[in-house]
């Protein structure tokens, strides 16, 4: 072996050489993780031990015009658990369930959220009764991770009467979490499902606050006092809405539990909704904190389907109510004045290829548009709609805004049903499936014309002021209005005198209030299998509108019937209207 | 220059003061992995028995520090031969421990572990390896020569790789290397030597391995050595080239999982992945200055495996930071070029041989252990020397300081000997 000195010396140098360069690129791989990458180190070292458990915010009050609660918060409770793994949550669960009651779908109700959220708490129970919280607490020491804490749980003080309007909350679901809405949302979370909890979910969402427990390796938690400051929630400002919650309350109280239907009160000359109730109603505040599966599968099977939202999601034929429209069109065509008289006198119905009847056999003889609309008389209709022909008619119906949505804040409501053209018969029979015969029954608001009660609102509140139809706004804000009759005002004047007489003396005289002058419209359609379906749409005080009515009561035989909760209804609100504007005053 | 068995020499103060700090540095970090959120049985007062495992060995050190190196020659037999049967009785009363539960590391007679004897083989292959290098006079110029510093390792080597500590197991192919380079054995003949173990990792990438191939041919052509050797050696290549891939299918899904996640922890973070990954969260949270002693969250909190072993350093890195880091490194550092120093400054070839074999032990364990701690190196459960619990690697290591500073006393007198 060679042991010369020189060798040795040039071995030890190379030996040197190598130990300092390698310890200088070993020192040089910690520099960079420790100095040059060291915050991303230390948020990963934060992430590893802190996990953040979510302190729920109240949502926003929601209030009436007139300062009255509809939506609130009451102090409630909701108990979760922070497990590490899935075992140890279901072993968790299992213990627990020897303390208090939970059932096997609640467990697995846990574990899912589990699943969704690892690194959150998983929610046992939302809103958790005091008898729960106490016998927990008690036994807190037995649970290591369980989470229990103040938690604001929505209550609605008039339930069934907002349900339509205001909607629920509820868990935010998976379906939720992938939409870019919810993007900002975590698994577990409230959110709005239905009417002004959804529609207004981003104005109403607290701002969910946070405090941190400190866990170790096995996410067991190790501190959960001072281990971070707490973020404090925050509750947005109150909701302000343009509902009477009093009219709410009286619609709710007239449909009771046997009759269906809807009602939409509008401001005519803001388009504010005054009240908008969907009957049968249910009532949701049984739905805080997860809807009980019994109460929901009897609400989903019953054949009056109270879930669904009639005033804006259900479209009826609207019947007599239409025939204004079908006055206005040929009126703006120059084709009739409010004096005009048809060739043919109404002698109980109309011949063409077949007899099409008028609502009264007897006849309503030789009138003019006025008392055509008054009376109600169909023959008269048929032959202004013969007269306006099928395209106008079709075209009038859509400048009049019949075949679409009303544009009210609320969610899932349906467009309604209007021919744009006649392709459209065309395309629904094919085009030997239909014959121009159909102008007939489109002029008195039957055939394809389907209209939800506050689309037919938003009409009336043209009607109701100068031709400008105002969009329907639940949360007070600026009107938007838009000028849809294009009429003289002598013309107009000419429609709304007729619609005061369809109540002074006309269909819905029975429904006339005394020292109140109303008008509108009555109308019966007729439904297939079932027997007919009441309408009226109609405001008041008839000389300065402050109201708008549309109410719809489905098998109510008559619209003179809808018409008497109709103004009932008018008569309440400005009696009440009154009643504050005096004591402002005062 | 005679020597008596029990001369007293003067002692190689900054060895002796970079070995004491760096096993002060050690218990104190035993102690600080001992303090954890969850206090467990036991692991709070490791640092106590680590203390104690300090003090012994220090006073074992100063006994074979009175004897002489001729000592250590004429015991490098029996200590192999020691060793070697030691190693043999593992097979059959070894157990394992902790995360090595597997594996056959320690002796243990009547339910005690007595200890680990690849510790102890360690040092005797380096006096052994020493001895047969030291006494080939010529310079070796063929592979062939090599057979005998291949044996030597070869035996415990195969003997360690049955218990399955891999670790232990790399620290011999580091030692044999090492040795070989301060026998003077050319470099072209290491890189020969080492070529077929190249070849195996290097065969996992066709095109990687072809290069490499290339190189090798090349190399063989310019050094040309004996026909049957250059062949021998092409033909080695070749085979580990092709066995590499039928190696890998052979190996537990879980062993295939711990080389990918050497390659990427991130494609298993939670499983396979995770002492690695938590282990450099800590480091790089440590930041510059730390976040102070004890007071590391990721230790506290158990995310450290084996915190008071494998993973010491990383403690290291998250309380006291890169200047902890820099220290550590820093006094290792400076341990082996004074290894160093004492190696091309003793007195005859043997302890120049032994003194580099223990350095360059040391150095494997750190390079290896400190690269892992940030994924530099792949996982293999070796200790870092002076800092990892262990009572018998502690006091091997110590034994070492002992071995070296005796060598460094006896080759100072003489300094001019090897011209330096």
């Amino acid at each position: 072996m060679s042991n010369h000195p020189n060798a040795v010396l040039r071995r030890a140098r190379v030996a040197r050489g190598l130990l300092i360069g390698l310890f200088l690129l070993l020192g040089g791989a910690f520099f960079r993780a420790q100095v040059l990458e060291n915050e991303t180190y230390l948020l990963a070292s934060e992430s590893n031990r802190l996990r953040e458990v979510p302190l729920p915010g109240a949502r926003g009050i929601i209030y009436d015009r007139n300062g009255e609660i509809i939506a609130e918060n009451l102090p409630g409770y909701s108990v979760s658990i922070l497990s590490p793994t899935e075992d140890s949550l279901r072993s968790a669960l299992r213990t627990l369930a020897t303390v208090v009651d939970i059932d096997s779908a609640q467990q697995e109700l846990a574990v899912r959220r589990f699943r969704k959220a690892r690194t959150r708490p998983a929610v046992i129970f939302n809103d958790a009764s005091f008898q729960i919280v106490s016998v927990l607490e008690e036994r807190r020491a037995e649970f290591p991770g369980l989470i229990i804490q103040n938690s604001p749980k929505r209550y609605y003080p008039d339930g069934p009467a907002v349900a339509a309007l205001v909607g629920y909350t509820g868990e935010i679901s998976d379906a939720d979490l992938a939409k870019e809405r919810y993007e900002s949302y975590k698994a577990g979370q409230q959110i709005g499902k239905q009417g002004l909890e959804a529609q207004y979910e981003e104005l109403l969402r607290a701002r969910e606050g946070q405090r941190f427990v400190e866990v170790d390796a096995r996410n067991r938690v190790v501190r959960d006092n001072g281990v971070r400051p707490e973020v404090q929630p925050e509750a947005p400002p109150p909701l302000r809405t343009n509902i009477d919650i009093d009219l709410q309350r009286y619609a709710h109280e007239y449909y009771g539990d046997s009759l269906r239907g809807a009602v939409v009160a509008l401001d005519p000359k803001t388009g504010g909704v005054l009240a908008l109730y969907s009957a049968p109603s249910y009532d949701i505040n049984r739905f805080i904190g997860g809807i009980p599966a019994s109460y929901y599968n009897q609400l989903l099977g019953d054949k009056h389907t109270p879930l669904y939202n009639r005033a804006v999601a259900g479209t009826y034929a609207p019947a007599s109510t239409w025939k204004l429209a079908t006055a206005i069109i040929g009126m703006e065509r120059g084709l009739v004045t409010m004096g005009t008289r048809m060739p043919q006198p109404c002698t109980g119905g109309y011949w063409m290829g077949r007899v099409f009847k008028c609502w009264d056999k007897k006849g309503h003889g030789d009138i003019t548009l006025a008392e055509a609309i008054a009376k109600s008389c169909d023959v008269y209709f048929y032959q202004l709609g013969l007269r306006i022909g099928l395209d106008s008619l079709l075209a009038g119906g859509v400048r009049l805004r019949f075949d679409r949505k009303s544009g009210v804040d609320l969610p899932f409501e349906k467009t309604s049903t209007w021919p744009d053209t006649r392709k459209y018969f065309d395309r629904q029979y094919g085009a030997r499936g239909w014959n121009p015969s159909v102008v007939l029954s489109l002029s008195i608001g039957q055939a394809d014309n389907a209209q939800t009660p506050i689309n037919m609102a938003k009409f009336y509140t043209a009607l109701a002021t100068d031709g400008y139809a105002a969009t329907p706004q639940i949360v007070a804000r600026e009107p938007q209005r838009e000028k849809i009759l294009n009429l003289t005002p002598e013309q107009l004047q000419g429609i709304k005198d007729a619609l005061s007489d369809v109540v002074s003396r006309g269909t819905a005289a029975g429904a006339q209030i005394k020292g109140l002058t109303i008008a509108g419209k009555t109308g019966t359609a007729q439904v297939n299998g079932q027997k007919d379906n009441a309408w009226f749409v109609g405001y008041a005080p008839a000389d300065n509108p402050k109201i708008v009515v549309a109410i719809i009561v489905e098998e109510g035989l008559h619209g003179s019937s809808a018409a008497r909760v109709a103004t009932k209804l008018m008569e309440r609100y400005l009696k009440t209207s009154l009643t504050i504007a005096n004591t402002i005053t005062d | 220059m005679p020597t008596s068995i029990l001369r007293r020499q003067s002692i190689d103060i900054p060895l002796l003061i970079t070995a004491l700090l760096l096993s002060i540095f050690g218990v104190a970090m035993v102690y600080s992995a001992g303090q954890v959120e969850t206090p467990r049985a036991g692991v709070a007062t490791l640092w106590q028995k680590q203390a104690l495992f300090f003090g012994v060995s220090l006073v074992v050190a100063w006994v074979v520090m009175q004897g002489s190196v001729r000592l250590i020659e004429w015991s490098a037999w029996p200590l192999y031969v020691l060793a070697c049967v030691m190693l043999v009785a593992l097979q059959f009363l070894g157990t394992g421990a902790g995360t090595a539960a597997s594996t056959k590391q320690w002796l243990t007679i009547g339910g005690v572990r007595l200890g680990q004897p690849a510790e102890l083989a360690k040092l005797a292959t380096t006096f052994m390896l020493a001895r047969v290098l030291a006494a080939q006079r010529d310079t070796v110029t063929t592979l062939r020569e090599l057979w005998k510093p291949i044996m030597v390792v070869a035996v415990p080597w195969v003997l360690v790789l049955a218990t399955k500590d891999l670790g232990t197991a790399l620290t011999f192919i580091g030692i044999l290397f090492a040795m070989l380079f301060w026998a003077g054995v050319p470099w072209p003949l290491l890189l020969m030597l080492a070529s077929p173990g190249i070849s195996l990792i290097l065969a996992f990438s066709t095109g990687v391995w072809g290069a490499w191939f290339l190189v090798l041919v090349a190399l063989v052509f310019w050094y040309r050595p004996y026909l049957v050797e250059g062949v021998a050696l092409v033909v080695a290549n070749v085979v580990m080239g092709v066995v590499a891939p039928l190696l890998w299918d052979t190996l537990k899904p879980y062993q295939q999982k711990r080389l990918l996640v050497f390659l990427d922890p991130s494609i298993d973070s939670q499983g396979s992945g995770w002492n690695v990954t938590q282990s450099k969260v800590a480091i790089g949270s440590g930041g510059l200055f730390g976040k102070g002693f004890t007071m590391g969250t990721q230790k506290r909190l158990e995310f450290i495996p084996e915190r008071q072993t494998d993973f010491i350093f990383s403690i290291v890195g998250e309380e006291l930071g890169f200047i902890g880091v820099s220290l550590a490194l820093g006094l290792f550092l400076a341990l082996f070029l004074r290894s160093t120093r004492v190696a091309s400054r003793a007195a005859d070839m043997f302890p120049s041989l032994v003194a580099f074999g223990l350095m360059s032990a040391w150095f494997v364990h750190v390079m290896v252990n400190v690269g892992m701690t940030l994924n530099l190196m792949p996982v293999t459960g070796i200790p870092l020397p002076f800092f990892s619990y262990g009572g018998s690697f502690l006091m091997v290591s110590w034994l070492a300081v002992a071995v070296l500073l005796r060598i460094s006393a006896e080759g100072r007198g003489q300094p001019d000997a090897l011209g330096l």
